[in-house]
């Protein structure tokens, strides 16, 4: 019995398969989008994992620098010789040739343990690994990247993070032109007894207790919650078509559940039959979508891992991993959402009466007590996002407002429409207005829901859209202002940069030094930059605050610049005192804007830095030239001093590659945009399609009174038009919201920066048209096939009346 | 006391040393090689020698508190040179390692260190002479010669010890004026010892602090040369007997019968190298440590004086939990005459 009846359920599929496939379809994109996302982030975490662990930094005791300088070797050494079991690492950015990636240098003869979970200078190598020329490791991934450049020899090994490179300290300080210098010292976990107290031998240095999370996954922490809520939101949309797919389903086989009924198969396994179908359904949809989230990551990867490096700094491997993990959590998500979107169904199979007709007018019914619920819940959600917004802080309240505002906003969204539709109705004056009116407003309930999946995916669209747009505009200009030097040029050895700049000297009308030191300030890696005293930068430095003069003063040596990174972490403003490394006190004069960047930046006048910084890289100078001349000088400083062409950089290169730095950043984000608004698209027309087989009955009416098919046709086609329309209409202002919420606090924690808000009102006229062709499109369909629906059919209506 | 030898050659091969480098076929590989007849000169030659591939400072005590408990102390520095020139700062071939223990009737502690020369965190300098890793030292204090009176400190995470040591006797040359053969091939060390140290001073256990005195051996060897291949194992003796005299012995096993030798050393310190072969050590009695069988128990004979007692070790569990495993520990012996010492194992499985 069980077998025939499932037979008989199943040969639905088989005269509708253009419904199987949408629910396949929907389930599987929906499943895909979530776990492409969830297997990026999967990667990315791994990557930060493996950094953090690379020196068992993550459980081991550290003792670095109060003042975020670097520890003197000496004091390594009376560490040592006062019986403290620690061992040194001297960690920076090193440049190979024109790469520059993180350079850990260690001790393998003093190094703990827990820290050797890398093998480096095992065996036979120490020697190659200690003695010049010394071996340097890396991954595959990185020796590859470095393979063009000039470097020690390189070892391949596995387990170092990507874009790292391993090396001996005594190499790490000459290849950091930091001799005698040491970045932290790991903590032993087994030490003497009786130790001579860390006050009375080292008094500058403090323990540092191990931390789980690396720095760079509290850096990035934001970028992946981004990457993640856009998972679910592709989810939640996915799974209105699921909705649609699995009512049309149900709806249409009610005439053999009752059948089968009436031939006495138990609920209880008419249920069973149908929830094991689901089950098989949504496994096999797990599966494809688990597959194609595979893709999708694959295909994203590499443009995640660019974005992380241009801003972060963080390497992120670029080749997927295959992790069993989530494997199964995109099963599990593809089934727990088919039996969530299927509860409703199944409710009511189980509660219906055995004979029971289908009832159009309970059905209306049971909509109103629903639209009810959704009214007050999205009140709850409104009100709960304001709130939020008034009192919370941080990244997650950021995001926890953007959630509850869209769900709040599209679970209003059925409210909305019905009261603009009987706006609509109250000025209507014929009689078929009226009934279109109505008849529209009755609709809404079997379509809300697509309606809603539509109206997160335009607002989405409209808000990333108007960051995106709003991000690019402030950078261009911010790059014009930053990039004010015509060519920038860096000479491979010190020699070699003294002799450029007296060459450059009198063949151009500026040579201004960016020199630099790598310091801790306020506990986080920073860069501080010395600047001479030139017009260039009184004109152009992209300045958001500053005290009168500032210039002056900065060349004078009275004061500091910080970056607007720096200034909103530490809540550091003019006029604060700032502790700079090497105990230098002095005050904050100035802070600017600096996109782009994760790390903390602080402007000091050249001569200061010199003062109070001994090894610092003078390799790189901007020249100041007519832009006529530039690419001429260009080519004669290359010839003079045979240089790379990567060490002559000119502001026209310069800014096309920050540009492509930052359209790839956003690359990901609109691929996964593009694709919700995809996903959506297929809900509605999966709505449309489940709809249009119901509107028979109701429509049978309409033409026995006398409207022709086409005509009913036609008023179907206005009538998915309009809610498209009034849709976009509440899509726009709440898009805008998002916009909002996302450059003014997700962007200020997340990056650090605030944004201005610009909007564009040409892109939302595009969206909107976008929006009503796909509109068009899914009614097209279901319309077409009414107008040319035969009159028996609809004649049938009054024969079959129920 | 060749048995360092084997001991820090492994240490090597498992570090530094592979196939194809620095040639483990006994070439010494731009190394100097030990040469009969050349003199050693003091204080010069308490100082390492960068120019040999190996060398160490190997010092053991036996020790008894007031209440006549025995106590074992070993301080060990041992020196590595990866080439025979090079770098200095980090890019040293010098390599430096440090094996410290103290042992008791019921406990034995270890610990051992590694540094690089060059940066200053371990080394040996002659005048003052002073040998150190870290916080452990083996320091001159001013007197008779640069090692007659020596301060000697280590730690590990639950142990440490200070002691004095007080030459009452003279160095002591081994082999031909401290040009020791070290096999039919040829292989030689340069070796000296001063096994007549008194010692004072206190040990630091988890229990608490014990005041002790007793007598120490101190041992300075170098050489460029590995050993042979097939040696499996090593049993070395150093022995202070009742009446003032020392004997220094060892047996190197391998596939065949073995090899013995051994070096009298009389109460006034004139040293008298024996006849390989002479000494014979027999095993009486045998423990399980760390999973190996050892000798807990030797029959030591040296006919030409009369010699034959049985060792006693302080503690069957003296086992070295060092990057190289081994035994060494403190043994008491009786028969033909009464004594103490220091026996160490190697390669038993």
């Amino acid at each position: 019995m069980i077998i025939t009846a499932f037979k008989a359920l199943l040969s639905h599929w088989l005269r509708k398969p253009g419904q199987l496939a949408t629910l396949i379809v929907g389930l599987s994109l929906a499943t895909a989008l979530w776990s492409g996302v969830k297997a990026i982030n999967a990667e990315a975490t791994a990557s930060y994992d493996q950094a953090a662990a690379t020196l068992g930094q993550d459980r081991l005791t550290q003792l670095v620098r109060a003042d975020g300088e670097r520890i003197d070797q000496r004091v390594y050494i009376t560490l040592r010789r006062a019986g403290w079991l620690v061992s040194p690492v001297l960690e920076g950015d090193a440049q190979f040739g024109t790469l520059r990636l993180r350079l850990l240098g260690i001790d393998p003869l003093t190094m703990p343990p827990q820290s050797q979970s890398v093998a480096v200078a095992k065996g036979e190598d120490l020697l190659s690994f200690i003695a010049s020329p010394s071996l340097i490791y890396a991954s595959a991934e990185t020796a590859a990247r470095l393979a063009e450049q000039q470097t020690p020899p390189v070892r391949i090994v596995k387990g170092i993070p990507p874009g790292t490179i391993i090396a001996d300290i005594g190499q790490a300080q000459t290849l950091l032109k930091a001799d005698g210098k040491m970045s932290r010292l790991l903590v032993w976990k087994t030490q003497a007894r009786n130790l001579v107290p860390l006050k009375t031998i080292a008094p500058d240095l403090v323990l540092r207790e191990p931390s789980r999370a690396s720095d760079f996954s509290r850096l990035t922490d934001s970028f992946h919650l981004n990457l993640t809520a856009f998972g679910y939101l592709a989810f939640i949309v996915g799974l209105f078509i699921v909705y649609a797919a699995i009512g049309l389903a149900f709806e249409q086989r009610r005439s053999v559940f009752r059948t089968l009924r009436a031939l006495g198969l138990s609920l209880r396994a008419l249920v069973f039959i149908l929830i094991t179908e689901l089950l098989v359904m949504s496994l096999v949809a797990g599966v494809i979508g688990v597959a194609l989230g595979y893709l999708v990551a694959a295909v994203l990867l590499p443009d995640v891992a660019a974005t992380l490096r241009g801003l972060y700094g963080v390497d992120v491997s670029g080749t997927l991993a295959f992790r069993p993990s989530w494997w199964l959590a995109g099963l599990a998500i593809a089934v727990g959402g088919t039996l969530i979107a299927s509860a409703q169904n199944l409710w009511q199979v189980w509660n219906m009466a055995i004979l029971a007709p289908a009832q159009p007018r309970a059905w209306a019914k049971a909509a109103a007590r629903t639209r009810r619920w959704q009214a007050l819940g999205a009140i709850v959600l409104l009100l709960l996002s304001i709130t939020l917004a008034k009192f919370g802080q941080g990244l997650f309240v950021g995001f926890a407002i953007l959630g509850t505002m869209m769900l709040g906003a599209s679970l209003a969204l059925p409210l909305m429409l019905s009261t603009l539709l009987s706006l609509g109705e109250r000025y209507a004056k014929k009689p078929i207005a009226v009934w279109f009116w109505a008849d529209t407003r009755q609709q809404l309930s079997g379509q809300s829901m697509a309606l809603m999946a539509l109206l997160l995916a335009l607002a989405t669209n409209v808000g990333v859209g108007t960051m995106v747009s709003s991000f690019r505009l402030t950078f261009v200009g911010y790059l014009d202002q930053r990039l004010a030097s015509e060519l920038y040029v860096t000479g491979r050895t010190q020699a070699e940069a003294d002799a450029i700049r007296a060459w450059l000297v009198p063949r151009s009308d500026a040579v201004l030094p960016i020199w630099n030191v790598e310091r801790q300030v306020a506990g986080q890696p920073a860069l501080i930059f010395g600047v001479a005293d030139h017009p260039t930068y009184r004109k152009n430095w992209p300045m958001l605050s500053a005290v009168p003069d500032v210039w002056d003063k900065i060349a004078k040596g009275d004061g500091v610049l910080i970056n607007e990174q720096l200034s909103r972490r530490e809540q550091l403003n003019l006029g604060d005192e700032v502790m700079l490394p090497s105990s230098w006190q002095t005050h904050i004069i100035g802070v600017y804007s600096d996109y782009g960047n994760p790390a903390g930046q602080v402007i000091v006048g050249i001569d200061q830095l010199s003062v109070h910084y001994k090894d610092i890289t003078k390799l790189r100078y901007g020249i100041r030239v007519r832009p006529e001349k530039a690419a001429a000088l260009a080519e004669s400083l290359r010839k003079q001093f045979d240089l790379p062409a990567t060490n002559i950089v000119n502001q026209v290169d310069l800014k096309k590659l920050s540009l492509g730095v930052f359209e790839r950043t956003f690359m990901v984000t609109t691929a996964l945009n593009v694709l919700t608004l995809g996903v959506a698209a297929i809900a509605m027309f999966a709505s449309l399609m489940t709809l249009a087989e119901m509107r028979l009955v109701q429509l049978a009416p309409v033409w026995a009174m006398g409207l022709t098919r086409r005509h009913i046709a036609t008023l179907e086609f206005w009538r998915s038009m309009i809610l498209a329309g009034f849709t976009m209409v509440v899509a726009l202002p709440l898009g805008l919201a998002l916009a909002w919420i996302l450059l003014s606090v997700v962007n200020v924690e997340a990056f650090g920066w605030r944004l201005p808000m610009y909007v564009f009102p040409k892109e939302w006229a595009w969206l909107g048209l976008l929006g009503l062709i796909a509109s068009a499109l899914a009614a097209a369909f279901p319309v077409r096939r009414l107008a040319r629906s035969s009159p028996a059919d609809l004649l049938k209506v009054f024969a079959n009346e129920r | 006391m060749s048995v360092r030898i084997f001991l820090i050659w492994l240490w090597m091969i498992s570090t530094a040393f592979g196939q194809g480098f620095a040639g483990l076929d006994g070439k010494a590989d731009g190394f100097s090689v030990p040469v009969a007849g050349k003199p050693l000169v003091f204080p010069d030659d308490h100082g390492p020698h960068a120019a040999y591939r190996i060398e160490w400072w190997y010092v053991t005590a036996n020790l008894h508190g007031a209440d006549g408990a025995d106590y074992g102390v070993q301080w060990t520095l041992f020196r590595t040179g990866l080439a025979p020139s090079g770098g200095s700062g980090w890019s040293t071939p010098q390599l430096w390692m440090g094996h410290a223990a103290l042992t008791t009737a019921t406990q034995h502690f270890v610990a051992e260190r590694l540094a690089r020369g060059g940066i200053g965190q371990s080394g040996v300098t002659v005048t003052p002479f002073s040998a150190w890793i870290d916080n452990w030292q083996l320091v001159g204090t001013a007197s008779v010669d640069a090692i007659s009176n020596l301060d000697m400190s280590a730690s590990g995470q639950d142990f440490s010890y200070a002691l004095k040591l007080n030459a009452k006797g003279p160095v002591v040359l081994q082999g031909e004026g401290g040009y020791s053969v070290k096999s039919a091939q040829g292989q030689a060390s340069y070796y000296y010892s001063q096994p007549f140290y008194d010692v004072s001073g206190t040990l630091n256990l988890p229990s608490g602090a014990v005041q002790v005195s007793g007598k120490a051996w101190l041992d300075h060897e170098w050489s460029s040369q590995p050993l042979a291949k097939d040696q499996t194992g090593w049993d070395w003796f150093s022995l202070h007997f009742g009446g003032g005299e020392k004997l220094m012995g060892f047996r190197l096993r391998d596939a065949g019968a073995g090899f013995t030798a051994a070096t009298w050393i009389s109460a006034d310190g004139k040293p008298e190298p024996q006849t390989p072969g002479s000494l014979k050590v027999t095993p009486l009695e045998t423990a399980k440590v760390a999973a190996r069988t050892f000798p807990m128990r030797w029959r030591v004979e040296l006919p030409a004086h009369g010699i034959d007692v049985t060792t006693t070790v302080l503690n069957s569990n003296a086992w070295m939990t060092t990057q190289i495993p081994y035994w060494e520990g403190p043994v008491r012996f009786a028969g033909s005459q009464n004594g103490e010492g220091y026996v160490e194992m190697t390669g038993y499985e």
